[in-house]
């Protein structure tokens, strides 16, 4: 006699550890092999297009703490890029070394999370507490310049919100003298670790073709051994000035992905080094009383300054009419602001390019065939957080 | 990075026809197309050997409600080897259908769906058109200017049913919006009181 075998279907989250947050991933399995991967997104979706319509430029910054919450600053620097960009304002060139410091640690945190997480999806637990120790010392970083461990709000239209506090430079030059130390601890625990390749190696591979149909970018591109960085071929803020190296994987398997991670990592710390050894004092942002509010000594003393801080605070300053898209290389890949004004203190339209939301619309492409098991290894290699992919 | 203007004057001669209208601005090119001709555009973007658009950035829509071609559609594209972004755009009516970009790009899939979630523009052809961001059984097109920032319904777990009840929304405050705009020729209400005083 034979029996009808019919496929299985297996719903994965929404409540799953290695889901990385809110993903509803259904599966259809044929005994251990994934035939298909439909994932349902949008549990985590907080209509932060709308809002942003709805509020001024400057009320806006915070939403982007709240996109990709692992990394909150590279995003309110596409933000802030955009809107200099249409008003056509100098930033101060110590608030672009601040700037892009700050976009490297929050490169680092993002990594450190993407890297120690994976290791635990495969079944490492060390890596994570080790991990997550250094991004305690960096958030304690974006703590002292904006007062906020995660939801900064610190990048402003000409600038950042406030000079950094006394000592904070060489405490940021302390860590990046101590990092390098735990990056090659982390090395030694997973990178020639037998498990750890056998569950990443040949894992997701992305040929380069699929990298570029899939809208792929960021470490996805790269470890398919395509060489693009925002960074460096289409330099933004002072990025032009500082010397870095892009690594490159090869193979464009979830082991590649991991490599580069780590290797960024390192290339960010001498980015951070480079930016304090370069920062002169300075103004912070643009002296412009139409775009920045004036300090708080000035508001006592002068009328104008007085008028200015009122109108900034309520209705917001106005960007003329334009379009302008935006692109930052953010820790996950290619992360854009396509905005269009109109003349008001609100955006007419805001839309906001999520690396993520991409990465994740081919996990069935990545998936398919491969086993079970393998699906925490390709989603954590993804890198996927779902403030941004939900939005 | 290649020349944008020579960029700009090679678009115009190859596509002549097809290109409404072509702006270099914020060093990105902008072009202004037809909607029958998108598939033809973005195939030439795509594959002409001097252009080699080949990653499809994102697609989006804008609203202009007031306007009798309501939405205008968006293509963000990047040439890796040319180092250039382009804007592609056209404009739509409210019920009309465009032509799906998946058979070209399959990363359009998820963006067309967005589009269709948030606007309600239907694409012809796209293999699994639902929505993506909204709840399941969501009612309305959130990012059109005519949708309520408050929404129209809210949902709680219902103590009496046992399950998750979607409701009208209630709130003890409106949401309030303050017009700043203009702030010393007083606010929306004032400027109608005075004009029905004029009128008496």
């Amino acid at each position: 006699m034979k029996k009808k075998i019919k496929n299985l279907n297996l719903n994965f989250g929404p409540q799953h550890p290695a889901a990385h947050g809110v993903l509803r991933l259904i599966l259809e399995l044929d005994g251990e092999v994934v035939e298909k991967a439909d994932p349902h997104i949008g549990l985590l979706h907080r209509g932060t297009e709308k809002l942003i319509e709805n509020k001024t430029y400057m009320q806006a910054v915070p939403y982007f703490d709240r996109l990709d919450y692992v990394a909150p600053m590279n995003q309110e620097h596409a933000f802030a890029l955009a809107i200099e960009k249409i008003l056509n304002i100098e930033v101060p060139i110590r608030a672009q070394y601040i700037r892009v410091m700050f976009c490297e640690i929050g490169r680092i945190l993002s990594h450190i999370l993407n890297v120690t997480t994976q290791a635990l999806d495969v079944g490492a637990l060390t890596p994570s507490l080790w991990g997550f120790e250094e991004r305690e010392t960096l958030m304690t970083f974006y703590e002292r310049a904006s007062g906020s461990r995660l939801h900064a709000n610190y990048f402003r239209a000409g600038g950042v919100h406030q000079d950094l506090p006394v000592g904070l430079e060489n405490d940021i030059a302390k860590f990046c003298e101590s990092f390098p130390k735990i990056i090659n601890d982390l090395e030694n625990l997973l990178t020639d670790n037998r498990i750890f390749k056998q569950r990443n190696v040949d894992i997701g591979i992305v040929s380069k073709e699929d990298a570029l149909d899939y809208s792929f970018s960021g470490v996805m591109i790269r470890g398919s051994g395509i060489a693009w960085d925002l960074r460096k071929s289409q330099p933004y803020d002072c990025y032009s000035e500082l010397e870095f190296k892009i690594p490159v994987g090869k193979n464009g398997d979830c082991y590649d992905r991991y490599l580069c991670r780590i290797e960024e990592m390192k290339e960010s710390v001498s980015i951070i080094k480079q930016c304090l050894a370069k920062m002169e004092k300075g103004p912070i942002k643009t002296f412009d009383g139409k775009i920045s509010p004036p300090s708080k000594k000035e508001i006592k003393q002068s009328m104008e300054a007085l008028i200015h801080h009122f109108k900034l605070f309520t209705e917001g300053y106005r960007v003329p009419n334009d379009e302008i898209y935006t692109a930052v290389e953010a820790p996950k890949g290619e992360f854009g602001v396509y905005l269009i004004s109109d003349g008001s203190s609100k955006p007419y339209k805001c839309k906001i390019r999520a690396p993520g939301f991409s990465h994740l619309q081919s996990m069935d492409y990545l998936i398919k065939g491969h086993m079970l098991a393998d699906v925490p290894a390709v989603l954590g290699s993804l890198d996927i957080v779902f403030g941004e992919v939900d939005r | 990075m290649t020349n944008l203007i020579d960029l700009e004057k090679k678009i115009n001669s190859e596509l002549t026809t097809k290109i409404n209208k072509t702006e270099i601005n914020h060093n990105q090119i902008y072009v202004d197309i037809d909607k029958d001709d998108l598939i033809d555009v973005i195939l030439f973007f795509k594959t002409n050997k001097d252009m080699k658009f080949r990653q499809l950035i994102d697609i989006t829509a804008v609203d202009y409600p007031e306007e009798q071609q309501r939405f205008k559609i968006v293509y963000l594209l990047l040439s890796h080897e040319l180092n250039q972004r382009m804007i592609l755009s056209y404009h739509i009516g409210e019920n009309e259908v465009i032509p799906s970009l998946t058979p070209v790009f399959p990363s359009a899939n998820w963006m067309e769906r967005e589009v269709f979630d948030m606007y309600g523009v239907n694409f012809k052809d796209h293999p699994d058109l639902r929505r993506i961001l909204t709840d399941y059984g969501f009612e309305g097109h959130p990012l059109r200017k005519d949708f309520p920032l408050t929404g129209n319904s809210e949902v709680r777990y219902s103590e009496e049913q046992k399950k998750v009840v979607n409701e009208p929304v209630k709130l003890e405050q409106n949401y309030r919006n303050f017009d700043y705009e203009s702030p010393w020729e007083g606010t929306k209400y004032i400027k109608e009181l005075t004009k029905n005083e004029k009128k008496n």
